[in-house]
C-alpha cells in the first residue's frame, strides 16, 4: 500500500504538486491523469524520491520513505518511463539486468530472470537479448523498458507517460499485455497519462490531477458518472461518457437468456464493441459465446439501459 | 558596460598603445631582460610589423573563404553532388596536414618570403571555412527548403535568398576558426622571411630574450581573442536575428 | 527484350557512362604527364634540370608506366564498380612510386654521391590524381572501421618493403636520410615522445576536469574561457615563453632537475603541447557529458543508481566516443605542432624541416615534413575508426 499524506512541492515558492492525499491499494492500478503542468509526474516522481516532499510524507506499506536511502528505495520500485530510457549503449540483456546488477545477483539467475522477463513480452530471448535498442522498434523498446524496471520483481511499478511516443494500434496491444502481466504478477502499478481514455482502460482506480491539486480520485466508473467538477467532465467528454461506461463492462456479465442469429461476440469483448457490431450489423440481439459455445444474448435494449447516466 | 566588454576595451587600448609608443613600455619589459638586452624589438617598427601580418592573415582568409563557400556550394548543387563525399574525406585528411608541413613544402614552388606563408594559410584556412559551410549548407531545416521550393523559387533563388542567409552564421563560425588558426600559424611564417610577428618571437628565441617572445607572443594572443570575440559577436547578431539559438 | 524495340530504349550499359570526378582525375593526370617526372641536380643546393617521363625513365619503364595510366585513365573516366577503381587506382599509385625510385637510379650516374634526383611536379600532380581516384573509391566503399585499419596496415607495411628494398635509396629524400639515419631514429623517438606523452597526461588531466566542469556548470565558463586564450598563443611563442620559469624551476625545486625539468629541450616542449591539448579534451568531455539523453540518466536514477555507478556506468560510456574524438583531435594536432618544438631544441622532425629551410635544401625539409604527415594521418585513420567502433548505438 503507497500512503500519500498531505504533500506538497514547491518551486521558487509555487506549489506544483499542492497538498495531495492519496492512498493505493496494494496490486491495483491506480492511473494519475493531468494536463501538462498539472504536476502529475512529479507526483509519481517522489514516490523513489526522484523529488522530495517540501512538506507532508509518503508511506510505503506502513514504512515512511524519508528514513529509506533513496538509491536502495529505487532499487525496489520499477521505474518506466516516456522514450523508455534504454541505455542506448547496453544490449537488451544488460539493460534488463541493471538492477538486478545493482543488487549483486548471481551471474545464472540474472540470466534466467532476463529469458524470464523476455518470454514474458513475448520477445524471443535467443534473437533479442544481444540487440541494441537501436536496433528494436519502438514497440520493442517500450516493452524492454518495462521488462527492465520489473527485473528485480519489484511490488511497486511506477510508469510515466510509458505509451507517449507509440501509435494507437502498438499502444493497445502494449495497454493488454500490461493488464495482463499486471494480474499474473499481483504488481502494484502507478502510471501517469494525459489520455483519459488510456486511464479508463488501465485504471483501477483514477486520480485526476489539476494545477497541482487532487481534484477527484474514484474508479472509472464513478469518474464517468459522477465527476467532482466541470473540468473533469470536460477531460471525460460529454458526448463520450455512455460509451466509456459500455467500455467498463463486459459482455459475459450482461447475458441474457434467448438466442440470436448472425456472427456471435465473445464474453470477453467490452459493451463498447458489443455496442459497435450491433448498430453496425444493424441487429437488435447477438449470440454470446463462451469457448466457442452460444450462451446467451446480448441485447441493444440492455445496452442502451446501462449506458444511461447512473442513478 | 559589462565587465567582459570592459576588459576588452582595456586590452584593446594597451594593444594599440604598445604599438604606437612602444617606449612607454621599455620599462615593464626591461624586467625580463638580462645583461642590458633590449627591452622592445629594436630590428623593426612594431606596428608595420603588426598591419603586415595582419594584411597576410586578411589575405589568405579572404581567399580562403572565396574558394571554400565556392567549392561547398558547387558539392551541395544536384551538379556537383558526385564529388560530395570525396571532398568530404578530403577535407578531413587535408586536416592532419601539419601547417608547419605545408609551409615547408610551399617553400619550393614558391621560393622564401611572404608567398609561401600566404599559400599555406590560405590551403589551410580552406578546411575549417569549407566544413562549416557544407555543414550549414546540408543542416538546413528540410521544411524550410521545402517551402521555398514550394513557393517557386529557382536554385539561384533557393540558394541566395534562404540557403546562405540561414547557414551565414555557421559559416562565419568557419572564418572565425580560420582567422584564429592563420594569425598563430602566420607566426611560423617568419622562419621563411615572410613579415610577420613571428620575427619579434624569433629573434627573442635566437637571442634567449624573453621580453621579444612575450611582445611578439602577446601581440599575436590578444589580437587573436579580440577577433574571435568581435566575429563571436556577429555571429550571435545574426543567430538573433534569424531567430536560431546556439547550438 | 524484343527485337522490335526502339534503339532509343536501350540504355547505355553504365559502365561506359562517364564520372563527373573522374573526368577532373583525368585533367590533373593529364597535365601531370605533361609535366616533369622528376628533378635532376648535380648537387644538393644548384636548381634543379626538369626530366620528362621519357627522359627520367628507361624507355620499357616509361611504355609500362603510359599503359598503366592508360587503365588508370579507364577506371577514372567510366564508372565502374568502386572497389574496381580502388585497385586500379593503388595500382597506379604503387607503380608511381615504384618508378619514382627506379627514375632516380637511372639519372644519377653510377658512384655519384652528389647528385640529387628528386620527383618533379609531374609525379607529385599524378600521385595526387589518382590518391583523389583511390580516396574516391575508399568514400565510396564506406569501409568498417577495422577494415579501414587493416588497408592503413597494408599501405604501410607495402611502404616499409618499398623503403627495404631499397629500390628508393637513389632518391634525394633518402639520399640525406642516409647522411643522418642514426639522428633520424633519435628524432624519431622525441617526436613520438612529445606527441604521445603530452597527450596522455592530457587525457589524465583533462577528462577529470571535464568531469567536474561538467557536475559544477559555475566553473565551466571560466575553465573554457581560460583554456581558449591558451590555444590562441602563437606556439612558438608559447614554447618560448615556458623556458624561463621552467628554468627557474628547475634551478629552485629540489628534485626538479632529477625527474627532467630543464629551461631548455624537451621540456617546454612538453609543457606546451600539454597546454595547448586541454582544451579539446576538457571541452569535448563536458560536451559529451551534456548529450547523453536526459530519458538515460532519469531512468538510472530511477533505477537506484548512486551518483559513482551513474558516472560510471552510463555517462562515461556514453560520452566516451565523445571525449576520444577531443583526443583523436589534439593527437593528430600534436603530431603536426611537435614540428615546432625543434625551434626551442626540443628535438623531433622539426629539426629537419628547420635545418631544411635553413639550408634551402628542400629534400631534407620533406625528410621531416614526411613522416609528420603520415603520422598524422596514420593516427587520424586509427582514432576515427577506433570512436566509429565505440560509438555503437550512443548516438542516433
Amino acid at each position: 500500500m503507497i500512503e500519500i499524506d498531505d504533500v506538497s512541492r514547491l518551486y521558487d515558492g509555487r506549489a506544483v504538486v499542492d497538498q495531495v492525499t492519496l492512498t493505493i491499494q496494494p496490486r491495483t492500478v491506480c492511473v494519475i491523469v493531468g494536463t501538462s503542468g498539472s504536476g502529475k509526474t512529479t507526483l509519481l516522481r517522489m514516490i523513489n524520491k526522484l523529488v522530495n516532499p517540501s512538506s507532508g510524507s509518503l508511506r510505503i506499506d506502513g514504512e515512511d520513505i524519508a528514513g529509506i536511502p533513496a538509491y536502495e528505495l529505487r532499487r525496489r520500485i520499477g521505474y518506466a518511463i516516456q522514450g523508455h530510457g534504454l541505455f542506448p549503449h547496453r544490449t537488451v540483456a544488460q539493460n534488463i539486468a541493471t538492477v538486478p546488477g545493482l543488487l549483486g545477483w548471481d551471474r545464472a539467475k540474472t540470466r534466467a530472470r532476463v529469458d524470464e522477463l523476455l518470454e514474458l513480452f513475448q520477445l524471443d530471448p535467443a534473437s533479442f537479448r544481444d540487440r541494441l535498442p537501436h536496433q528494436l522498434s519502438g514497440g520493442e523498446q517500450q516493452r524492454v523498458g518495462v521488462a527492465r524496471a520489473l527485473a528485480a520483481k519489484p511490488n511497486i511499478l511506477l510508469m510515466d507517460e510509458p505509451y507517449g511516443a507509440l501509435d494507437p494500434v502498438i499502444r493497445a496491444k502494449a495497454q493488454a499485455d500490461l493488464l495482463s502481466i499486471q494480474r499474473k504478477l499481483g504488481t502494484t502499478i502507478v502510471l501517469v497519462t494525459h489520455d483519459m481514455e488510456e486511464a479508463i482502460h488501465l485504471g483501477d482506480t483514477i486520480a485526476v490531477m489539476a494545477h497541482g491539486k487532487l481534484l477527484q480520485s474514484a474508479p472509472p466508473a464513478e469518474i464517468i458518472a459522477r465527476p467532482a467538477n466541470d473540468f473533469i467532465a470536460d477531460l471525460v467528454g460529454s458526448s463520450e461518457r455512455p460509451f466509456r461506461l459500455l467500455s467498463l463492462s463486459r459482455v459475459g456479465d450482461h447475458i441474457e437468456p434467448g438466442t440470436a442469429s448472425g456472427a456471435p461476440i465473445a464474453t470477453t469483448a467490452s459493451l463498447r464493441d458489443a455496442y459497435a457490431e450491433l448498430l453496425w450489423s444493424a441487429r437488435t440481439a447477438l449470440p454470446v459465446t463462451r469457448d466457442g459455445e452460444i450462451v446467451g444474448q446480448v441485447t441493444l435494449a440492455a445496452l442502451a439501459r446501462l449506458a444511461a447516466r447512473p442513478q | 558596460m559589462s565587465w567582459g566588454n570592459l576588459i576588452r576595451l582595456v586590452a584593446l587600448l594597451t594593444l594599440l598603445a604598445l604599438l604606437l609608443w612602444p617606449d612607454a613600455f621599455s620599462g615593464a619589459f626591461g624586467l625580463l631582460t638580462t645583461n642590458g638586452q633590449p627591452a622592445i624589438y629594436n630590428q623593426g617598427n612594431l606596428l608595420d610589423i603588426t598591419l603586415s601580418h595582419l594584411g597576410i592573415v586578411a589575405v589568405a582568409t579572404l581567399g580562403a573563404t572565396i574558394i571554400a563557400v565556392g567549392l561547398a556550394i558547387i558539392v551541395t548543387r544536384p551538379f556537383g553532388a558526385e564529388f560530395l563525399p570525396v571532398s568530404r574525406s578530403l577535407a578531413n585528411i587535408g586536416q592532419t596536414f601539419p601547417p608547419v608541413a605545408v609551409l615547408a613544402l610551399a617553400v619550393p614552388m614558391l621560393g622564401f618570403g611572404t608567398a609561401p606563408t600566404l599559400v599555406a594559410l590560405f590551403l589551410y584556412g580552406l578546411l575549417p571555412i569549407f566544413e562549416n559551410t557544407l555543414t550549414g549548407l546540408t543542416g538546413l531545416p528540410p521544411a524550410v527548403v521545402e517551402a521555398a521550393r514550394g513557393m517557386g523559387m529557382s536554385g539561384w533563388q533557393r540558394l541566395l535568398r534562404v540557403e546562405l542567409p540561414i547557414a551565414l552564421p555557421v559559416i562565419l563560425a568557419g572564418i572565425r576558426l580560420s582567422v584564429v588558426i592563420s594569425l598563430a600559424t602566420a607566426t611560423i611564417g617568419s622562419t621563411v622571411a615572410a613579415r610577420t610577428l613571428g620575427e619579434v618571437i624569433i629573434a627573442g628565441l635566437l637571442s634567449n630574450n624573453t621580453a621579444f617572445v612575450l611582445q611578439g607572443g602577446l601581440i599575436v594572443g590578444v589580437l587573436a581573442v579580440l577577433i574571435y570575440d568581435g566575429l563571436s559577436a556577429l555571429e550571435r547578431s545574426l543567430l538573433a536575428r534569424t531567430g536560431q539559438t546556439r547550438a | 527484350m524484343s527485337l522490335a524495340a526502339p534503339a532509343i530504349d536501350r540504355p547505355r550499359p553504365t559502365w561506359l557512362a562517364l564520372d563527373k570526378l573522374g573526368v577532373l582525375v583525368a585533367v590533373a593526370a593529364g597535365i601531370g604527364i605533361a609535366l616533369p617526372f622528376a628533378l635532376f641536380r648535380a648537387n644538393r643546393i644548384v636548381p634543379g634540370e626538369a626530366m620528362g617521363l621519357f627522359a627520367a625513365l628507361p624507355l620499357h619503364l616509361a611504355l609500362l608506366l603510359v599503359a598503366t595510366l592508360i587503365g588508370g585513365f579507364a577506371a577514372a573516366l567510366l564508372r565502374w564498380p568502386a572497389h574496381l577503381k580502388l585497385a586500379v587506382g593503388l595500382v597506379v599509385v604503387g607503380m608511381l612510386f615504384v618508378l619514382a625510385g627506379l627514375s632516380a637510379s637511372h639519372l644519377t650516374p653510377d658512384g655519384d654521391s652528389f647528385a640529387r634526383v628528386s620527383p618533379g611536379a609531374g609525379f607529385w600532380v599524378l600521385a595526387f590524381a589518382f590518391a583523389l581516384l583511390v580516396t574516391d573509391a575508399l568514400t565510396r566503399l564506406a569501409l568498417r572501421p577495422w577494415q579501414r585499419v587493416a588497408m592503413l596496415l597494408a599501405v604501410a607495411a607495402a611502404m616499409a618493403l618499398l623503403l627495404w628494398s631499397g629500390l628508393w635509396n637513389d632518391l634525394s629524400m633518402l639520399r640525406e636520410y642516409a647522411n643522418r639515419a642514426q639522428s633520424f631514429w633519435s628524432e624519431a623517438q622525441t617526436h613520438l615522445g612529445l606527441a604521445f606523452g603530452s597527450v596522455a597526461i592530457a587525457t589524465l588531466v583533462g577528462v577529470p576536469l571535464g568531469m567536474v566542469c561538467y557536475k559544477f556548470a559555475a566553473l565551466r565558463a571560466s575553465v573554457l574561457n581560460l583554456l581558449n586564450i591558451v590555444q590562441t598563443i602563437p606556439s612558438i611563442a608559447l614554447f618560448g615563453l615556458l623556458i624561463a620559469p621552467l628554468a627557474w624551476v628547475a634551478a629552485h625545486v629540489p628534485g626538479a632537475k632529477a625527474i627532467g625539468i630543464s629551461g631548455i629541450g624537451a621540456t617546454p616542449a612538453l609543457v606546451a603541447l600539454f597546454a595547448y591539448s586541454l582544451l579539446p579534451i576538457v571541452a569535448n568531455t563536458v560536451v559529451g557529458l551534456v548529450g547523453v539523453s536526459p530519458a538515460a540518466i532519469d531512468a538510472a536514477r530511477g533505477m537506484g543508481m548512486t551518483r559513482w555507478q551513474r558516472l560510471l556506468s552510463v555517462e562515461l560510456p556514453l560520452a566516451f566516443p565523445v571525449i576520444l574524438t577531443g583526443i583523436r583531435i589534439v593527437l593528430v594536432q600534436n603530431i603536426g605542432l611537435t614540428t615546432i618544438a625543434a625551434l626551442v631544441g626540443g628535438g623531433g622532425f622539426g629539426v629537419f624541416v628547420f635545418q631544411g629551410i635553413g639550408q634551402t635544401a628542400m629534400d631534407l625539409v620533406l625528410l621531416g615534413a614526411v613522416p609528420t604527415v603520415a603520422l598524422a594521418f596514420a593516427a587520424a585513420v586509427v582514432l576515427d575508426a577506433l570512436v566509429d567502433m565505440t560509438a555503437r548505438g550512443t548516438r542516433t
